[in-house]
């Protein structure tokens, strides 16, 4: 809602300056937006008459001017606008006028001829961009007369940002209702007599619709002058409200829309056929808008029609064909009301939206519809001349909003806000916004009236009155409540610890949109059926991610681009997919899987290139280890298995206690060339719940005894993977077996091609006792003689 | 023949010209030897008659303890400097930087929640999390947001293609119900509901993309109902929060009316810093209000007994004024180079 100060102070009486009213208005939920002057400062600028208008004798583009500033002598002003011409009424900055950006006037020579001040544009004055040549006055403007005060131009443009639920704002009147319920002011009401009717004929007007259309107002206006121009002042609040100034007719009934709030529309009347309908649209009619927009209409659009055709979309817009033209002698004036729910919504899904529909969805003011029929008849006729007709109305009272009487508890406002604000304040609140208030045992029974659609319940009455005691009156102490402690379960650990392991190994946390393109999910998932948006932002965000890692790749070809090379980063985020599932408890929504997971993404040098280490890219194993500190103690089984957007040979599916939970492994080859990487990063992705999940720490009492180290040696074949030859150790080894690592693999000079050799520690321990040779001896023979048998293994020499 | 004293002194000398702890050992020979000095003499001892054998057998001893001594001082001071050499050629350059890998760390916006859940925790708010996809109901009408309400105008929704009531949550209000549900639930049984103390960081969506706005952003929610909380409280937890997470008492909070259809009566929050770069600016930093009365009947509380307030805020644009960013999109970009500064 944007509106200039002077029209808002001329409905209410206030002594506060523009910086006050603005904050008055800002901390009553009305919230300006913006607030500016009309005109940038500048002084020393009046109305001036030009008497004449010679060329210059030394320059072909000047004008030498004999200029009448209100004063016995004229003044001599050397002019090189192109308009300049003898009686026309322009500003004239005098000897000593300071102009919008400083520029001082002083009496100069110019080409060797005197002037003594200058005349001005519009831009030269800061009031629009129009430098064209000077801006021209009105016949009538007194010359001599400050052009400030000339046009007004001491006031301020307020934009004002609404909340939805404040429909009664949306016009001056409203507005100048709510200074006055915050100050005390009185509103000085426009005049909305209604002219008497001069001549007799009607147009009938019926209600089809009445749930939709519940009161309608029209009247015949005939013999109006469509060419008579609109009054300065008017066309100056209409323009300082934003909207263009068409012809006399339509600026009155825009004027009055933002004057009263009742969106209006003037009909050409010799384009009407018999009465008027408000009635929902049959199949297959259409409509050409105003805009120029061809709307083909529903069944559930509420349409003005006359016998013959539609004239209008209801609450939105007028229709081509129907509308006051420069031709037009004989208007049908409508004001009706709409209900918010026939209009809502509509325009938007037509594409575009409407001061009118803003309006009607929002609430109109249906107390008001007659003083706006009569308010905009009374200047037209004085604008336009014509002779008016009776006022038509059709009513279905019925289908009116009721107005509840809602009761307000004194107690349950004090209990909701923390404060009491008292009795009698609240009820000087409620009064003075409008309210019809009665005392009852406990508080207020309260009747909003017509122009508020936003007080229903008790809480309404809260908000209204702790708005205007106003916010900040309320205190705001430290609160109190009881002193219970919050879990801290130690067997889920927080997001925030895997965060900073993961940041500890030099990664870097980063945020990606959850929407991704297409094709990485094609790529990366080899998923054809992604969640998909029905209203993506762009195409490459418009389905949703399944994985992570797409969006990793993406930040290091972005690094990359910026020549950063060595990239280690990772994220913690939710993936969403499709499946037939019911909604239950960890299924928030019904056919959607959004588990939370953690992935990272390391690429280039292992470590930062350092005077201290040789310079090794990073792969697999170091990644792996990063992987196992995130879950440890707990230990994953890697188990070599296919992933789409990994090498075959280099991927791992890791396995918690039976639990599928993520993957590992380098980037296929093939995307690291699609996606410009170089060569390939290594990747992984846990679900976060696994990760989260760890067991309380199991203590085994430390032995008292020492521990004995055997190492072996065994050539086994090249593909026998280290975990399936451990874990079958582990389970064929005796219990005082403790430990079993492999701490060297060596393939080369002395083995066979086909072969690899492993070094395995075993540690062996027993809590109670000693452990003697011969039992040590036997534990290892066991050890060899088990990897012999099973996995062809042969103790190397 | 030199006596007692001068062979004392000679050794003392001689040992003390010594550097080599080799050529030590070999002059200790000369007096300590089979053939030495001292050993001599008490050779001769024997040859001497048994009156005299007694002193002079003293006096050497006591030549032999003070050579004897002036070797081991001799052999301490070289071992001290042999070690000192050792040390000081063992010396490194200390300046050279560690060896290894460097630390990484997080995203400044995460930075942030971590500091809210931190700061709420420590006044008893538990943290909840909701879907990302969620429904309409949850997302809207259980808000008091029906269908065609104005309010819907307010955020653009992302919709899920082929499923008609599955959207992209516009915020994270929806947990509010979720979270109320549950806890309802677990306390059907109890005479008294304990209070919901929570807040509810995460992602939301919403269709709008320029320098301020991103279609993917942050929100901490916060909720707290329970019987007797006020808007009063609001004001003062909201106010402690902003003063402990910027540290400073150098800040002014600013509640001002505003709607919001799941709150009555609703608030923005402003705050203006009376230092720095943002001195003097009212800044938008969060939405808030008394829970309405209709949420709290869909999330099962009876709103005549319980009352509750609920906050949103934006922890991109508390991040942007805690570190001077200023341009939201540099969060979801990925660049190493700005994101590396938050460690």
């Amino acid at each position: 809602m944007k509106f200039n100060e002077h029209w808002l102070r001329s409905l209410v009486d206030t002594s506060l300056d523009t910086a006050q009213l603005s904050e008055l208005l800002t901390m009553a939920g009305l919230e300006v937006e913006e607030c500016d002057p009309v005109a940038p400062p500048f002084s020393k600028v009046v109305v001036a008459q030009v008497l004449s208008a010679e060329k210059h004798p030394d320059a072909d583009k000047l004008k030498l001017c004999k200029v009448d500033v209100g004063e016995a002598d004229p003044l001599q002003i050397v002019c090189g606008a192109p308009n300049v011409s003898p009686g026309m009424k322009v500003p004239c900055a005098r000897v000593g006028a300071v102009l919008p950006g400083g520029l001082s006037i002083k009496a100069a020579r110019v080409r060797g001829v005197e002037s003594f001040g200058m005349l001005c544009s519009a831009r030269e004055l800061g009031l629009s961009d129009d430098h064209g040549g000077l801006l021209a006055l009105t016949e009538d403007a007194p010359t001599g007369r400050d052009v400030r005060a000339q046009l007004a131009l001491d006031d301020h443009v307020f934009l004002l940002k609404l909340t939805p639920n404040r429909a009664d704002c949306l016009s001056l009147v409203g507005i100048a209702r709510e200074v006055a319920a915050l100050t005390g002011a009185c509103v000085n009401l426009p005049n909305w007599d209604e002219p008497s009717a001069v001549i007799a004929e009607r147009r009938e007007i019926v209600l089809d619709a009445p749930q939709a259309c519940a009161r309608f107002c029209g009247r015949l206006i005939r013999g109006i002058n469509a060419n008579a121009p609109t009054p300065d002042w008017m066309r100056q609040r209409i323009e300082r409200a934003g909207l263009r100034c068409i012809n006399a007719v339509v600026d009155v009934t825009n004027y009055v829309m933002l004057e009263l709030g009742q969106p209006l529309h003037a009909y050409d009347d010799g384009k009407l056929n018999g009465g008027l309908h408000a009635r929902y649209a049959r199949a297959g009619e259409s409509l050409e808008l105003l805009n120029g927009q061809m709307l083909a209409l529903d069944a559930d659009s509420l349409v003005i029609a006359d016998e013959a055709r539609v004239l209008g979309l209801a609450g939105i817009m007028g229709g081509e064909g129907s509308g006051v033209q420069a031709s037009t002698t004989d208007i049908f004036l409508e004001a009706a009301w709409f209900a918010p729910d026939a209009v809502a919504g509509k325009a938007r899904s037509f594409g575009f939206s409407s001061d009118a529909s803003h309006r009607f969805e929002r609430g109109v003011d249906f107390g008001n519809t007659r003083n706006a029929m009569a308010r905009a008849a009374g200047l037209i006729l004085s604008i336009c001349g014509g002779q008016p007709g009776p006022v038509v109305e059709s009513l279905s009272a019925d289908h009116l909003p009721k107005r509840a009487t809602v009761n307000l508890r004194t107690a349950r406002a004090a209990r909701v806000l923390g404060i009491d604000i008292g009795a009698g304040r609240i009820e000087g609140i409620l009064s003075a916004l409008g309210l019809a208030v009665e005392r009852t045992a406990d508080g207020f029974a309260v009747t909003p009236p017509s122009h508020r659609f936003d007080i229903e319940i008790e809480e309404d009455l809260i908000e209204e009155i702790v708005r205007v005691h106003g916010y900040d009156n309320v205190p705001a102490p430290a609160p109190s409540g009881p002193l219970a402690m919050l879990p801290l379960g130690e067997q889920i650990r927080s997001p925030w610890r895997v965060r900073r392991t993961l940041a500890a190994r030099d990664y870097q946390e980063v945020v990606n949109f959850s929407f991704v393109d297409s094709a990485w999910e094609r790529d990366f998932c080899a998923n054809e059926a992604p969640v998909v948006l029905a209203n993506p932002i762009a195409s490459q965000m418009s389905v949703m991610r399944s994985s992570l890692i797409g969006g990793l790749v993406a930040n290091l070809a972005t690094n990359l681009k910026r020549k950063v090379e060595r990239v280690r980063v990772f994220e913690l985020g939710r993936c969403f997919s499709r499946d037939g599932s019911e909604a239950g408890p960890n299924r928030p929504v019904a056919g959607f899987v959004q588990p939370l997971r953690i992935a990272a993404l390391a690429a280039g040098n292992a470590a930062p290139e350092q005077w201290g280490a040789a310079t090794r890219r990073v792969d697999f194993y170091d990644v792996k280890a990063d992987l196992e500190a995130l879950l440890a103690p707990r230990k994953p089984c890697f188990l070599a298995a296919a992933h789409p957007a990994l090498h075959p040979g280099r991927c791992a599916e890791v396995v918690l206690e039976q639990q599928a939970i993520g993957w590992i492994g380098e980037l296929h080859p093939r995307l690291s060339l699609k996606y410009e990487l170089g060569a390939s990063p290594v990747v992984f992705e846990l679900e976060l719940d696994a990760v989260l999940a760890a067991g309380l720490p199991d203590y085994v009492e430390p032995s008292k005894f020492p521990s004995v180290v055997r190492d072996l040696a065994l050539v086994v074949a090249h593909d026998l993977p280290v975990q399936t030859l451990l874990d079958g150790l582990r389970q064929a080894a005796p219990d005082i077996v403790s430990e079993l690592e492999v701490f060297d693999v060596y393939q080369g000079k002395g083995i066979d091609p086909d072969k690899k050799s492993l070094a395995i520690r075993v540690v062996m321990k027993d809590t109670q006792r000693t452990l003697a040779d011969d039992e040590v001896e036997s534990a290892r023979s066991r050890l060899i003689r088990f990897a012999e048998e099973r996995f062809s293994a042969r103790l190397r020499a | 023949m030199e006596n007692l004293d001068q062979i004392v002194s000679r050794a003392q000398s001689e040992f003390a010209a010594i550097s080599d702890p080799a050529q030590l050992e070999q002059a200790k020979a000369q007096y300590l030897g089979k053939s030495g000095a001292i050993t001599e003499l008490l050779k001769g001892l024997g040859k001497l008659p048994p009156e005299e054998k007694k002193t002079a057998g003293a006096a050497i001893n006591v030549a032999k303890q003070a050579v004897e001594a002036a070797l081991e001082a001799r052999r301490e001071a070289l071992k001290a400097a042999q070690l000192e050499a050792q040390l000081a050629a063992e010396a490194l350059d200390v300046t050279l930087p560690g060896r290894g890998i460097p630390v990484g760390g997080l995203h400044p916006v995460t930075r942030t929640l971590e500091r809210i859940e931190g700061l709420f925790r420590s006044i008893g708010f538990d943290v909840a999390d909701g879907p990302e996809i969620e429904t309409d109901w949850h997302n809207f009408t259980a808000l008091n947001t029906p269908e065609k309400h104005p309010a819907r105008s307010m955020h653009d929704t992302f919709y899920i293609e082929n499923a008609p009531d599955v959207l992209l949550r516009t915020h994270t209000s929806p947990v509010q119900i979720r979270y109320m549900q549950a806890h309802v639930d677990r306390y059907r049984d109890a005479e008294v509901m304990p209070p919901i103390r929570i807040i509810a960081p995460g992602r939301v969506y919403r269709v709008d993309s320029d320098a301020t706005h991103s279609p993917m952003f942050h929100q901490v929610e916060g909720l707290w109902v329970g019987e007797g909380v006020s808007f009063a409280d609001l004001k003062g937890i909201v106010a402690d929060f902003l003063r402990s997470f910027f540290e400073t008492d150098e800040l002014t909070v600013r509640f001002r009316p505003s709607f919001f259809p799941f709150t009555e009566p609703s608030a923005e929050i402003d705050v203006a810093f009376m230092s720095g770069a943002m001195k003097g600016r009212w800044l938008e930093i969060a939405g808030c209000g008394m829970v309405h009365p209709n949420v709290l009947r869909h999330g099962g509380i009876d709103p005549e007994r319980y009352t509750g307030f609920a906050f949103g805020f934006g922890p991109d644009r508390l991040t942007m004024l805690r570190y001077g960013v200023n341009d939201l999109r540099l969060f979801f970009e990925g660049d190493l180079r700005f994101l590396s500064q938050f460690r």
